[in-house]
């Protein structure tokens, strides 16, 4: 669990620096990836599916990145980006793929099918909190 | 629209001046323009460009604007028959997401709003926010591979595996630096799927990593479009459905582009083994 936290971390400074994040803001996005990273992992070990599981660290990711944004007084697309790319289904997408190029099309159906769904968990999450009122937005 | 301005109006006391002594309006919806055109090429959602460039304008006294913002484009009008007409459109091809100077541009609405920044030293600041250096080469190359090994360990893969992704999103990001603007964008994407794929397969085969797949999933992460993703999402949330169908449009894109790329050499190497 600590390994996969420190590599969410990671990860999501690795993207901090690929789309220019002033350096200040690295450990901020960090956190906001790695949180994100646990809510996922925790809720999908209890047993609660991929969807609920995205869709509440997506949610989580939000707050956060706008908890951040009024903090440092930044836009929220700082963190939100960032801090959203590990939960992004980029590894349902390979599979999918990859049962593809295997010839299994059934695994391939139910893996694309997942990513699919993890992804407009995503957009769920997304659409929930900024349904917020946007106080202190600027 | 009508209740921002007045607010603006009572926090600021430059409005107890005659109209008169405003900034040429053209000016103004230049600057507000240049600074939208700063937000929009560099991953901005479209709300954000459009607040951005209505409160520069109403800071500096202009009332009469309209602005018509795409992911691609912008068009402002502003004026009334009783004022000079200005309008303009610009086109605004997309460019790599370089949120630093998203940041410098808000930054730099909050001071004018504030009543901090006369008009010329705005144009100057934006002038230089657009000349803001960005990261060298060498550091996103090191980004993009430890991004890839922590991500193969996110998804499942062991040190061997996280070593041989880091080393594959090295390469990959040399690629991606090399062929950033001479490619079309599905190409590059193409290419560089199986490129990585190519590389894992080669390192698996020299027994350096053990589960093939995590090492391909952890190096293609650099290519994954997220920005135009999340951008795509909050446009449509915002109900600007047009910017925010294009944006999921070219995620689609992009991710056929790497799945085709990455397939056609998992296909030929699965001959080979």
């Amino acid at each position: 669990m600590i390994i996969q936290a420190a590599a969410a971390f990671l990860g999501t400074v690795a993207f901090a620096v690929l789309f220019g994040v002033p350096r200040q803001y690295y450990g901020l996005c960090g956190i906001t990836g790695c949180l994100g990273w646990i809510t996922y992992l925790v809720l999908g070990n209890l047993g609660c599916g991929i969807v609920p599981a995205a869709l509440f660290a997506t949610i989580l990711v939000n707050l956060l990145s706008r908890y951040f944004a009024v903090q440092a007084r930044c836009p929220v697309t700082v963190f939100l980006i960032c801090g959203i790319f590990p939960l992004v289904p980029g590894s349902g997408i390979y599979w999918t793929v990859y049962y593809v190029v295997m010839e299994q099309y059934s695994d391939a159906l139910a893996s694309g099918t997942a990513a699919l769904k993890a992804a407009i968990a995503i957009v769920l999450g997304i659409v929930v909190v900024s349904e917020l009122p946007k106080r202190a937005k600027h | 629209m009508e209740e921002k301005r007045r607010k603006t109006e009572i926090s600021d006391e430059r409005l107890t001046l005659d109209p008169g002594e405003f900034p040429d309006a053209g000016l103004v919806l230049d600057t507000a323009m240049e600074a939208g055109h700063i937000l929009l090429e560099n991953g901005a959602e479209i709300s954000r460009v459009e607040d951005t460039m209505r409160r520069i304008s109403a800071y500096y006294g202009v009332r009469e604007e309209e602005f018509f913002i795409l992911s691609n484009g912008i068009f402002t009008t502003g004026g009334s028959s009783s004022d000079r007409r200005f309008a303009k459109v610009e086109h605004i091809p997309v460019q790599g997401t370089r949120l630093d100077k998203v940041v410098a541009v808000n930054q730099l609405s909050r001071e004018i709003c504030a009543g901090d920044c006369s008009l010329e030293s705005a144009r100057r600041r934006l002038a230089e926010i657009r000349k803001l250096p960005g990261k060298k080469p060498l550091t996103r190359i090191a980004a993009s591979g430890l991004g890839s090994a922590s991500f193969c360990c996110l998804f499942g893969g062991d040190l061997t595996d996280c070593a041989a992704s880091l080393i594959a999103g090295l390469i990959l990001y040399v690629f991606i630096v090399l062929a950033e603007h001479r490619l079309s964008k599905l190409l590059l994407n193409l290419l560089g799927g199986a490129l990585v794929t190519f590389l894992c397969v080669v390192f698996h085969h020299l027994g350096f990593g053990h589960d093939i797949s995590y090492m391909i999933i952890g190096s293609i992460i650099p290519l994954v479009p997220g920005v135009s993703f999340v951008n795509g999402i909050r446009d449509i949330t915002d109900g600007d459905y047009l910017s925010g169908a294009v944006r999921i449009l070219d995620v689609t894109l992009v991710l056929m582009g790497i799945a085709i790329g990455v397939s056609a050499v998992l296909t030929y190497a699965n001959v080979l083994l």
